[in-house]
């Protein structure tokens, strides 16, 4: 594995992430994200001089919508995914101002 | 001797689109519904959903590009920038990095010294707005309304080319004007449907690196604008001065304290990597496209002033006043179009109209009459139906509750007394109680008239044309 993950590195990943990891877990993800790094490595190999940027998967542009009020108010059954709701909002942890 | 420093400024000005949906689904975007009632899968992130743009978006964007002299992009996409807070759903906005649907532009400004100054454009983006938090009194929670969430923004950023904030005022004033005027946003900074964050660095003048900058949020007035300037360049040039380092990071202003402190680092996290949004196709803007857009370009106020000239004759002084506020520019036109008196119009909102503004500390925007009743108060006026103390009453209740003249002054009985033989009546009893002034006046003192119409318009409980009384007066004198 040519791309060793650092403690430093994994940890911040993890906090972007919202990931607590156990020490086995931290192991294996610096393990895996070193691998994938390498596998980037490889792809980096190619001589891409003359390939235009792929910016989407699919040859299709310009999908739009007309501005028409399509939706009505489904408030019920959006709240029924929350796990609390209040007030006809939904809960959650409190934020600091 | 001190050294002398120079604030160097630059703005991201978010602007809320008057769309009637939102960017990315049929939701509705209209002001102040019940919370939650706007809202569907797509806008609050639901696994599965898909997001289609919204083609008056992209339109709208592209309207203020051309605006502001920007290179419009042939070929743009959406980029997802993460995040974690429960106000954005999905934990990433879509947003646009890489490539932006407008570059490279720049609007030009009055300084102090009545220069011109080039402001630059760096880029104009599209993205949605987030969900609006809550605080909760009682529990040890919070609550999410995701109406506002979704709701089209386009963010204006600017070049760090401002020196002072009279320059970011004009600045502001000037891409407000524009954007009123191309009706995609009434751009209201209390009501936040214009945002603006102020970047701002310091360095001694003939430096020609930039200092260290930081970002301030929370500036919803253009007073506050100011104020936080000016503080946060002293606190920045007090830090230098003792030897100290200005620290990257975004500040929040408290205009009531008249100071700003540093967020919480973890708000801050500046690393939202960036990745194309997989669910939205690229936009490839036409010639086409492109000229469907500025052949729909309004007016704007340069050419706007020319044509008041030419069509117009109202003074240059009551042009510029009333071509400052898109709104005020339309109430105009459309109230001269009804009465065909575009002189008395001008004349209403240069007066009245401007004093009641200050007095009551109302934004053009917020003007309440309607210029179908502005009109009629104006031929009503003509037609000697009311007089000219009764008209202003007739108008501060228009200004209030835009009250319809005609009515107002029926129900309260305000019209001119035009009965010929009531007139004389009251006229002849004012002769009869003021001998003094009856002679001054047949003496040759012309003045001595006026007291003899202020005291027949007194009679009358002011329901006279005061051209009328002076007629009969003469008369009977």
């Amino acid at each position: 594995m040519a791309n060793i993950i650092s403690d430093e590195t994994i940890d911040y990943v993890g906090i972007l992430a919202k990931l607590e990891l156990s020490g086995e877990e931290r192991e294996q993800a610096k393990s895996d994200m070193g691998r994938m790094l390498d596998y980037i490595d490889k792809l980096g190999e190619l001589d891409t001089a003359d390939v235009e940027p792929m910016s989407h998967v699919f040859p299709v542009q310009n999908v739009f919508r007309g501005d028409v009020v399509t939706n009505g108010d489904e408030r019920e059954a959006l709240l029924a995914n929350a796990p609390e709701q209040k007030d006809g909002m939904f809960v959650v942890p409190k934020t600091f101002e | 001797m001190a050294r002398e420093y120079e604030t160097v400024i630059g703005l991201e000005v978010h602007v809320e689109l008057a769309t009637k949906t939102k960017i990315f689904c049929g939701c509705s975007t209209a002001f102040g519904a019940e919370p939650n009632t706007q809202i569907c899968p797509v806008c609050t992130g639901m696994p599965g959903s898909l997001p289609v743009l919204n083609r008056q978006v992209l339109e709208y964007a592209i309207a203020v590009g051309l605006a502001t002299d920007c290179e419009i992009a042939r070929y743009a996409k959406f980029d997802r920038k993460n995040y974690f807070y429960p106000d954005n759903p999905q934990n990433y906005q879509i947003s646009q990095l890489y490539l932006p649907i407008c570059r490279n532009g720049g609007v030009e400004i009055q300084t102090a010294d009545g220069g011109v100054k080039k402001v630059g454009i760096h880029e104009i983006h599209m993205e949605e707005d987030a969900g609006k938090l809550i605080h909760d009194e009682w529990g040890d929670c919070s609550l999410v309304d995701y109406n506002r969430s979704g709701v089209p923004l386009i963010e204006i950023v600017s070049e760090p080319d401002m020196r002072s904030a009279e320059e970011v005022i004009a600045y502001l004033e000037k891409l407000r004007l524009i954007i009123q005027y191309l009706g995609a946003s009434d751009c209201k900074l209390q009501e936040g449907s214009m945002r603006a964050d102020v970047n701002l660095s310091v360095r001694e003048i003939g430096t020609r690196e930039f200092g260290t900058r930081t970002e301030m949020k929370n500036l919803n007035s253009f007073k506050a604008i100011s104020r936080a300037i000016e503080g946060e360049t002293e606190r920045q040039i007090d830090l230098l001065e003792s030897g100290e380092k200005v620290i990257q990071e975004t500040r929040r202003w408290d205009d009531a304290k008249g100071e700003s402190y540093a967020m919480r680092s973890k708000e801050d996290a500046q690393d939202y990597r960036y990745f194309p949004d997989p669910d939205l196709v690229p936009i490839a803007v036409s010639d086409e496209m492109l000229e469907e857009i500025r052949a729909k370009q309004p007016e704007f106020r340069t050419e706007k002033r020319k044509r008041y000239r030419e069509e117009f004759g109202i003074p240059d002084y009551d042009i510029e006043i009333i071509t400052a506020s898109k709104y005020m520019a339309d109430l105009f036109e459309a109230a001269a179009a009804i009465c065909g008196q575009p002189k008395k119009v001008s004349n209403w909102l240069m007066g009245e109209t401007l004093r009641l503004m200050k007095e009551r500390e109302v934004e053009a925007e917020d003007l309440r009459f309607s210029p179908e009743n502005l009109a009629k108060l104006i031929t009503l006026t003509d037609a000697g139906t009311i007089n000219s103390s009764v008209a202003k009453e007739v108008f501060e209740a228009m200004f209030e509750e835009n009250a319809d003249p005609e009515k107002y002054v029926e129900e309260k009985g305000l019209k001119n007394v035009n009965d010929e033989g009531a007139l004389r009546k009251t006229v002849e009893e004012v002769i009869a109680a003021n001998p003094q002034s009856v002679a001054d006046y047949r003496g040759g003192k012309e003045k001595a008239i006026g007291f003899l119409v202020g005291q027949t318009m007194k009679a009358m409980k002011g329901k006279a044309d005061p051209a009328a009384v002076n007629r009969m007066l003469k008369e009977l004198l």
